[in-house]
């Protein structure tokens, strides 16, 4: 009996143990500060130079106070270093000095406004366990899908010719068996022939007459819309060396056309943006959000992740060590939109002097995921927006008297480009 | 009837290799190309004058293109320092023109910036660029040379826009990055 009630009390002493290790834990959680918060802080403040897996502008900041306990800084170290990192620097501290120079001497802004609170909850932040690594979609599925659009047209034009096959054939046999009723019965069916469809025609030269006509009117509006569009462009695709999705890009991201063709503002071409304004974002930016490669992989068949890599080795950027190797390949843009040497057409006119949207001409961009040609980019159809088109002549000095005068001649109140000159000849070819 | 069903399958036949011809990845036929295709070399076109079929290559180091002014400070932690501290607008008040400098601002900045100039921006916003500072940011107590030097050279994440921007239209972003700080403060 004696022995029960001892282990009741040995019992009673081990949930009280536990009881106190929960408290002290729980305490111990509360002095690390929060992580939630720490998250918010983080992503304002640090994210621009620090990545908690992945060495960016600074090192990677996962554990970053055990690493820092290794090299037996504490964390009076770490609130010094983030509110004056230079003064640390200068204070001669040897592992701060290592820091600064193995990483270019990048000095590190001052937090001055981080209290010391912010950076436990940040430091919480960091000591979070990595998330698992999200499970790779197939390739093999996403390539199945990928081409879903086509394949649906394919497998209906496919049941199509199938379902009037079918019928041809049904109504082959239905011809045969009649036939063959007619047979056995002893009809005669295909005997009762009068002068032939064709002979009467043939001596009808009034149908001949009309016909050869109708004939020649159709084959001319062939050959007529078969000439009218060669050298026309319209719906041109190709493949690009690197995929760039402008749907991603200026649709959803909504970055503005004229960041990238920044020339467009100022020059005759549009510009082919040059690798390094990509780098602009792609330097952060090393992969896309899971859903939208999800998304890739099926809706579109591409691998964004794969394209960033290919922007990567185009210009010799080295990921892990966060620099370029000098190794840069120029990139074999395709390009769509092609003017005859013999008309000029010059961007910065139409972009900064009128005022047009990209959209005009280039159609709706920011929905393609493959960039094709809109418009014809032929003559009638610039003259017909030249035609239509009103100049714009708010702040605008240059038109604002020849606009004056011209109007007070046509008797119109808006002048249209054409009016102000824009369907000569001699504008587009000289 | 046979005969008839194979000139059936043979005008399908053709019909099918006309249509299976429209190939959008290539462009259409031209009629007389020596008049559509330039005999000069044309911005973007392939050449065989230079390495890898560029057609244009880079200046020679050191050259300066007309109407260009180099730019001395360098690109270095001491040089950030140098134009935080001494470097100055070449632009006077009456020729800053904040409704120049405003859609300039909104097309290269705006995006990680905000339009208001407190770090959220579109891309900011949907999380994929991260960290993003207010420009009444304590720490970094920007100046207007400290912003030319970053607009010129960039700074950690954030890229170049030498080539974005001119000169001037430098200087115009500058004052309107100092305009929105201003703002910010109040």
């Amino acid at each position: 009996m004696k022995q029960v009630i001892h282990r009741k009390f040995s019992q009673k002493l081990l949930h009280l143990s536990f009881l106190l290790l929960f408290f002290f834990s729980v305490s111990l959680v509360a002095q690390e500060g929060d992580p939630a918060k720490g998250k918010t802080l983080f992503n304002t403040n640090c994210a621009a130079c620090h990545n908690l897996d992945k060495k960016m502008t600074g090192p990677a900041l996962r554990n970053v106070e055990a690493t820092l306990e290794a090299e037996g800084k504490d964390r009076q170290w770490i609130y010094d270093w983030v509110h004056n990192s230079s003064a640390v620097i200068k204070s001669g501290d040897a592992y701060a000095n290592k820091l600064y120079a193995e990483y270019n001497q990048a000095a590190m802004t001052a937090f001055p406004q981080l209290s010391e609170a912010d950076i436990d909850d940040i430091l919480a932040y960091t000591a979070q366990e990595a998330p698992a690594p999200t499970v790779a979609p197939t390739p093999a599925g996403g390539e199945t899908a990928s081409t879903g659009g086509g394949i649906s047209n394919k497998i209906i034009l496919g049941a199509l010719i199938v379902l009037f096959g079918l019928l041809a054939f049904a109504l082959i046999l239905v011809r045969r068996t009649l036939n063959r009723f007619a047979e056995a019965k002893g009809l005669d069916v295909a005997k009762e022939k009068g002068p032939s469809i064709w002979k009467a025609f043939v001596q009808n030269q009034f149908l001949v007459l009309v016909t050869v006509i109708v004939l020649m009117l159709a084959g001319a509006y062939y050959v007529y819309g078969y000439l009218m569009q060669i050298g026309v462009d319209q719906g041109y695709q190709p493949v690009q060396p690197i995929h760039y999705s402008h749907r991603i890009h200026a649709g959803d991201n909504g970055i503005d056309c004229k960041y990238c063709h920044s020339s467009a503002r100022v020059s005759k071409t549009s510009g082919i943006p040059s690798l390094n304004v990509c780098m602009n974002c792609h330097k952060s930016i090393y992969e896309v959000a899971p859903e939208t490669q999800q998304e890739g992989l099926t809706k579109y068949g591409v691998d964004y992740n794969a394209e960033i890599k290919k922007l990567y080795a185009a210009v010799g950027w080295d990921d892990a060590n966060q620099q370029y190797t000098g190794e840069t390949q120029p990139v074999k843009w395709i390009r769509i939109h092609n003017l005859p040497d013999f008309v000029y057409f010059n961007h910065s006119q139409h972009v900064t002097v009128a005022g047009v949207e990209c959209q005009t001409c280039h159609g709706p961009i920011e929905t393609m995921e493959v960039v094709e040609q809109f418009a014809p980019l032929t003559m009638g159809w610039c003259i017909n927006c030249h035609r239509e088109t009103n100049v714009k002549v708010e702040d605008n000095g240059y038109y604002e008297k020849i606009h004056e005068e011209l109007a007070k001649k046509y008797n119109v109140e808006q002048l249209t480009a054409a009016q102000m000159g824009g369907t000569e000849c001699g504008k587009c070819h000289y | 009837m046979m005969k008839s069903l194979l000139k059936i399958t043979a005008l399908l036949v053709i019909v099918l290799s006309v249509v299976s011809c429209q190939n959008k990845s290539r462009p259409n036929y031209q009629f007389m190309p020596n008049m559509y295709e330039p005999v000069g070399y044309e911005t973007y076109s392939e050449s065989s004058a230079f390495p890898n079929g560029v057609e244009a290559l880079v200046p020679a180091e050191g050259s300066i293109p007309r109407g260009y002014t180099p730019f001395d400070i360098p690109n270095t932690t001491d040089g950030f320092n140098l134009a935080k501290s001494s470097l100055r607008s070449p632009l006077d008040s009456t020729q800053v023109d904040y409704d120049k400098a405003k859609p300039l601002f909104d097309i290269y900045c705006a995006i990680c910036h905000g339009t208001k100039g407190d770090g959220q921006g579109n891309l900011v916003k949907r999380e994929k660029i991260l960290g993003v500072p207010s420009y009444d940011d304590a720490g970094r107590a920007i100046t207007e040379g400290s912003i030319y030097h970053t607009i010129y050279y960039g700074k950690n994440a954030m890229g170049s826009y030498a080539n974005q921007l001119s000169e001037t239209e430098r200087w115009q972003v500058v004052a309107y990055v100092l305009k929105l700080k201003a703002d910010l403060e109040k």
